[in-house]
């Protein structure tokens, strides 16, 4: 930890003593933090992750957030869309959560919101990447930590012009993340004048990539750009490695494409670029001091859930020490949260009118089995989020 | 498209379909001479895969693997038949579909608590693990080649074992009338056991022979089954000389599909599946 860092955290610390100690016994209570992640299923790692990182940042304040003791009320999203209302119900009118922090799955954001729009609870995504959720569904009591697909798709479009590809092929599969990744991509490599010469759409979740490999050597496009996760992320790189494609169209695609993947990639990903807002590598004192900090505390690397899930712990920090341990009083913390500025492991971070994060986005190449941090592709990048009016 | 793509798309919609040929042909078998909707069949295909890439960690070499993960599929089929299967079968079909059924979720909860959430995948392995060039800008896994080399021998042997042996005639013989080949004094028991072990160990052996073409991931058995079953359905229930033409008409149709008309790329296979059912009700070879 450096000490910029640790005199912050001091002083912050300090003045959050003195403040609270005037306060009534009410805010002697803890501060209660709703997770509603999922501890089982598919996205475990990914719920675990966010976990580890957001006690991560408490733990850093002592354990406390704006002088008060923390409680944590853990809940099993399951990832599953159907049960998101009645979870989210469960922990804001049963549990009485101050703050509910989730999901992981965009599907669940979707159930979430609707519970949050009805009883004003604060929420924060630490995740879920769909555009709407600050965008369409924009409400003050709802923040995210994490990404929008089209904030991770778009710096890709203007990196993609900027190597002198002009015509260039996307495809990715048929379902809405895919598209509004592409959409992002498509709106930044056209307005630069780029020629999207064909969108196409793989149905969804089919991980059978060989005829669409050989539509793309047909089309000779200059540059390939992608969108699949997890396991297709994997079979599609591998696959367009073994056509022999890599060295004649280089692969392009927004980050996910690669995360937590480069292990079974088996060396298959070597060149690939991707555009995201967060890189292990980054070389900066705050990241170093992150990923020391993880690695000794929960014994593994962190990755970027887990930075998602440190910002939101940070964000709390910060917010609560504003209005001094005060959550009764939701309009001024909803007004802290929003004024929140972080230096992140991922650099620096404030949110935007609709509250999202304005950061940097990164490009990054897989060398020798990592990513490698090229450049900043957009630096501070705020998602236009038109349809949101607070 | 010009005549050398058609022709690499030719060898795609193949290599997909002999690849689908070997997982329908143990569901088509089960199905056929068992009267069982085996739902787990995709299930199987997973944990071939999973028990490939498990072994391979450990022992470093692909082909060993293959050779000591195959009588584990046979044992987990083995098990499967004699402990549950074995009670359900004076029962209706709905307590085999919902006993299958229950098999999924099993299997699917045991590869997370062995195996975890993450994807995995294998190496492709020597000698095969080369491509050869096929146009000015696309090469060919020769890996590929090599599977559809191994599926095509496998669809001569079974066809071989059922045109051509005891056992053949037998298997023959149940799927058109179970209750009349009892009545003749043949151990009908041993023959659903063997039936059962051969059809998973086909499955299972897809899903390892394919371990290093596709990604390992949780629920990679889902999405096929459905498709095997479209086999099954059109090639007629029961035969495998229909899961094998089947096989090819959907591979073919998926690829040609998925690039002629991509806006009815995830329908093709089920009009398809209607069109042979409007003229053929039982199937093109039953």
């Amino acid at each position: 930890m450096n000490n910029a860092f640790k005199k912050t955290t001091l002083a912050s610390l300090a003045s959050a003593c003195v403040l609270s100690s005037g306060l009534a016994s009410a805010q002697e209570d803890p501060v209660k933090l709703g997770l509603m992640l999922p501890y089982s299923g598919t996205y475990t790692a990914l719920g675990e992750a966010i976990t580890n990182g957001l006690t991560l940042a408490i733990e850093q304040n002592g354990g406390r957030l704006g002088g008060r003791e923390v409680e944590y009320v853990r809940l099993d999203s399951e990832a599953d869309p159907s049960k998101a209302p009645q979870n989210m119900s469960r922990l804001v009118r049963g549990d009485d959560v101050d703050v509910v922090i989730g999901p992981v799955h965009s599907g669940v954001a979707m159930g979430m919101l609707r519970v949050a729009k009805q009883t004003g609870a604060i929420t924060i995504i630490p995740n879920a990447g769909l555009g709407a959720a600050t965008n369409q569904l924009c409400m003050p009591n709802v923040f995210r930590t994490s990404f929008s697909m089209w904030q991770n798709s778009y710096p890709m479009g203007k990196v993609a012009y900027g190597r002198g590809h002009r015509d260039v092929v996307a495809i990715t599969w048929d379902y809405a993340g895919g598209k509004e990744d592409v959409a992002g991509f498509e709106e930044a490599f056209t307005e630069m004048g780029g020629n999207l010469v064909e969108t196409i759409y793989v149905p969804f979740p089919s991980t059978e990539f060989q005829s669409y490999l050989t539509q793309i050597a047909s089309l000779e496009p200059d540059a390939v750009y992608t969108f699949f996760a997890g396991g297709g992320g994997v079979s599609f790189v591998r696959d367009y490695a073994a056509a022999g494609l890599m060295e004649n169209i280089p692969l392009l695609g927004s980050g996910f494409l690669t995360e937590g993947n480069i292990k079974a990639l088996d060396g298959a990903g070597e060149g690939v670029l991707t555009t995201m807002h967060y890189a292990e590598t980054l070389d900066s004192d705050a990241n170093r001091a992150f990923v020391s900090a993880y690695q000794a505390a929960h014994g593994e690397a962190p990755d970027t859930y887990a930075v998602q899930g440190y910002d939101t712990g940070a964000m709390l920090v910060q917010a609560l020490d504003e209005v001094s341990g005060n959550t009764e009083d939701q309009a001024a913390l909803i007004e802290a949260l929003a004024g929140v500025e972080l230096q992140s492991p991922r650099g620096p971070m404030r949110f935007s009118a609709s509250h999202h994060p304005i950061q940097n986005v990164y490009l990054r190449e897989i060398r020798d089995g990592e990513h490698q941090v090229l450049d900043v592709a957009v630096e501070q990048l705020e998602v236009p989020d038109d349809a949101c009016r607070m | 498209m010009d005549l050398a793509f058609f022709g690499v798309q030719l060898l795609n919609g193949l290599q997909y379909g002999l690849l689908l040929f070997l997982i329908a042909s143990g569901l088509t078998l089960i199905f056929g001479i068992m009267g069982i909707i085996n739902l787990a069949h995709g299930a199987m295909y997973m944990i071939g895969a999973y028990l490939v890439y498990d072994l391979t960690q450990r022992l470093g070499n692909f082909w060993l693997a293959i050779l000591i993960a195959i009588p584990i599929a046979i044992l987990l089929g083995l098990i499967i038949e004699r402990l549950f299967l074995d009670t359900l079968y004076k029962r209706d079909h709905l307590y085999q579909v919902l006993l299958t059924f229950g098999l999924i979720l099993v299997l699917n909860e045991a590869q997370r608590i062995i195996w975890g959430g993450d994807v995995h995948s294998v190496s492709v392995p020597a000698p095969f693990d080369a491509s050869l060039p096929l146009t000015d800008n696309l090469q060919y896994s020769v890996y590929r080649l090599f599977v559809m080399g191994v599926c095509l021998a496998l669809a001569g042997v079974i066809y071989w074992v059922i045109r051509h042996t005891r056992l053949g005639i037998i298997i023959r013989a149940g799927a058109v009338d179970r209750d009349m080949v009892e009545g003749l004094g043949i151990d009908v028991r041993t023959l659903f056991t063997l039936i059962f072990s051969v059809g998973v160990a086909l499955t299972a052996f897809a899903g390892m022979i394919a371990a290093p073409l596709t990604s390992i991931a949780p629920g990679m058995g889902d999405s096929i089954l459905i498709t095997c079953f479209v086999v099954v359905v059109i090639g007629g229930i029961g035969s495998i000389k229909g899961a094998f033409w089947g096989a090819i008409l959907i591979g073919m149709a998926e690829t040609f599909g998925s690039v002629l008309i991509p806006s009815l790329a995830s329908m093709v296979i089920y009009l398809i599946m209607a069109a042979v059912l409007l003229v053929k009700p039982r199937g093109l070879f039953a």
